[in-house]
């Protein structure tokens, strides 16, 4: 209840993976552990979508629809009547905001 | 082929108070885009081809925090032009990137100035580099340090991140120093919206009015680990119905209304404050490190129709008492 971050669009594709350990290094939330001599996605409902371990997964295995999670950026884009999901990160824009 | 060495700048790791008093500038928001240190290659103390090289934003806090952290250390930094805007929030739009990155490797002839070929770029520049691409575009090896530069030290010290490091945190502090940029926000909107509740309705709905957006901004950020439930309007309409109950109970107090104008009167802040603070709780998750987008697009579907027919009903409700105080019927 009352938890809309249970679902996300990382999809792990294990049969792709050569257990570089990239994805292990560069996701900030711990979602890929690795067990012995394979990686698996552990934590998925953790993933903030940032994209890190997609692109620096050299095989491949690793799919997910990256974004700024940032509810004013998808508000203000909604409201200019374009894509709420390009909506872009408006940090550094005029008007400044969100992110440091 | 040119000299190299003579174009690449100086640095050290001291923070000036001319350096704190620009962050404690950019943390207001102030001159928002001027936040900036040239991009390109520096040398921190005396380097030489062993030296590492640290990949940075061209934000002063970012460029500041890497730099300061670096004490007694003699490496090369590279600064990528990031628009001044941090490491993080540029990996996600793509300017601390792999086309920049190897653009500045190039530019500045960093393989003719170090030996190595390994690059420590900042784990949260991640979301915007391929480091098997920038290998195979420029040769230099990616090697990502930790998430925080106050870690840099251990770091080097055993050549590798520890898990803890690796994981992005969002301690009491961090929250706290998002909170004057909030502020300065929503300033401008509360006072007028304050201004005219004093004309309209007195100086309790007022002060109502400033309450709900000081909540929203100051004590959200604040307490949003402690409660209750994952959904940022979720949090928001518990901490403003918290909130709205004593301006509740103060509106419905007045013996003299008839019983149906006190309980609307009770009603009122209990319909529009939680909906305010639940709006400016779901726009601080762009601040968060945790929101996925999927998550965020969701609690928009979910929470706004809810958001605006309760603060509808509210202002609708307001008018109604408004129209039958002038009409005499109150």
């Amino acid at each position: 209840m009352f938890d809309s971050y249970l679902e996300n669009t990382l999809r792990f594709h294990d049969e792709k993976c050569v257990s570089c350990l990239r994805c292990t290094e560069v996701c900030p939330h711990g979602v890929f552990v690795q067990i012995d001599d394979r990686i698996i996605c552990a934590h998925s409902t953790r993933c903030m979508e940032c994209g890190a371990c997609a692109l620096n997964c050299p095989a491949q295995a690793i799919e997910v629809k990256s974004g700024v999670g940032c509810a004013w950026a998808m508000i203000s884009a909604a409201r200019a009547g374009r894509d709420m999901d390009e909506g872009e990160c408006c940090c550094g824009g005029e008007r400044g905001s969100c992110c440091e | 082929m040119k000299d190299r060495t003579s174009a690449i700048k100086k640095t050290d790791s001291t923070i000036t108070f001319a350096n704190r008093m620009d962050h404690f500038l950019a943390r207001l928001g102030y001159n928002r885009q001027g936040h900036r240190v040239e991009a390109g290659l520096y040398q921190l103390g005396e380097p030489d081809q062993n030296s590492p090289v640290f990949a940075s934003a061209n934000y002063t806090l970012s460029f500041d925090a890497l730099r300061s952290h670096l004490k007694g250390v003699n490496a090369y930094i590279l600064v990528l032009d990031t628009k001044g805007i941090n490491v993080w929030c540029a990996a996600g739009k793509g300017t601390f990137g792999t086309d920049e990155l190897v653009h500045r490797i190039e530019e500045s002839g960093l393989a003719s100035i170090v030996s190595h070929r390994t690059i420590i770029v900042p784990q949260l520049g991640a979301p915007g580099i391929s480091a098997h691409e920038v290998a195979r575009r420029s040769g230099f090896f990616v090697q990502y340090g930790p998430v925080r530069a106050a870690d840099l030290p251990r770091y080097q010290e055993n050549g590798i991140a520890t898990p803890e490091m690796r994981r992005v945190t969002f301690p009491l502090r961090d929250r706290i120093v998002l909170i004057p940029i909030e502020l300065v926000h929503i300033i401008t909107p509360t006072i007028i919206i304050a201004a005219i509740l004093w004309v309209l309705a007195g100086p309790v709905a007022s002060s109502a009015a400033v309450v709900a957006t000081l909540t929203g901004t100051i004590l959200f950020p604040i307490l949003l680990p402690f409660i209750p439930t994952q959904d940022f309007s979720m949090k928001g309409l518990i901490l403003g119905t918290i909130v709205a109950i004593p301006f509740s109970v103060l509106f419905g107090a007045d013996q003299n209304l008839p019983q149906w104008v006190a309980i609307i009167r009770m009603l009122i802040p209990l319909l529009i404050i939680p909906p305010v603070v639940a709006y400016l709780a779901l726009n601080f998750t762009g601040s968060t490190p945790f929101t996925s987008r999927t998550g965020v697009r969701k609690e928009i579907f979910r929470y706004i129709p809810v958001l605006t027919l309760m603060t509808a009903i509210g202002i609708v409700l307001g008018i109604l008492l408004g129209i039958s105080r002038l009409t005499g019927v109150i």
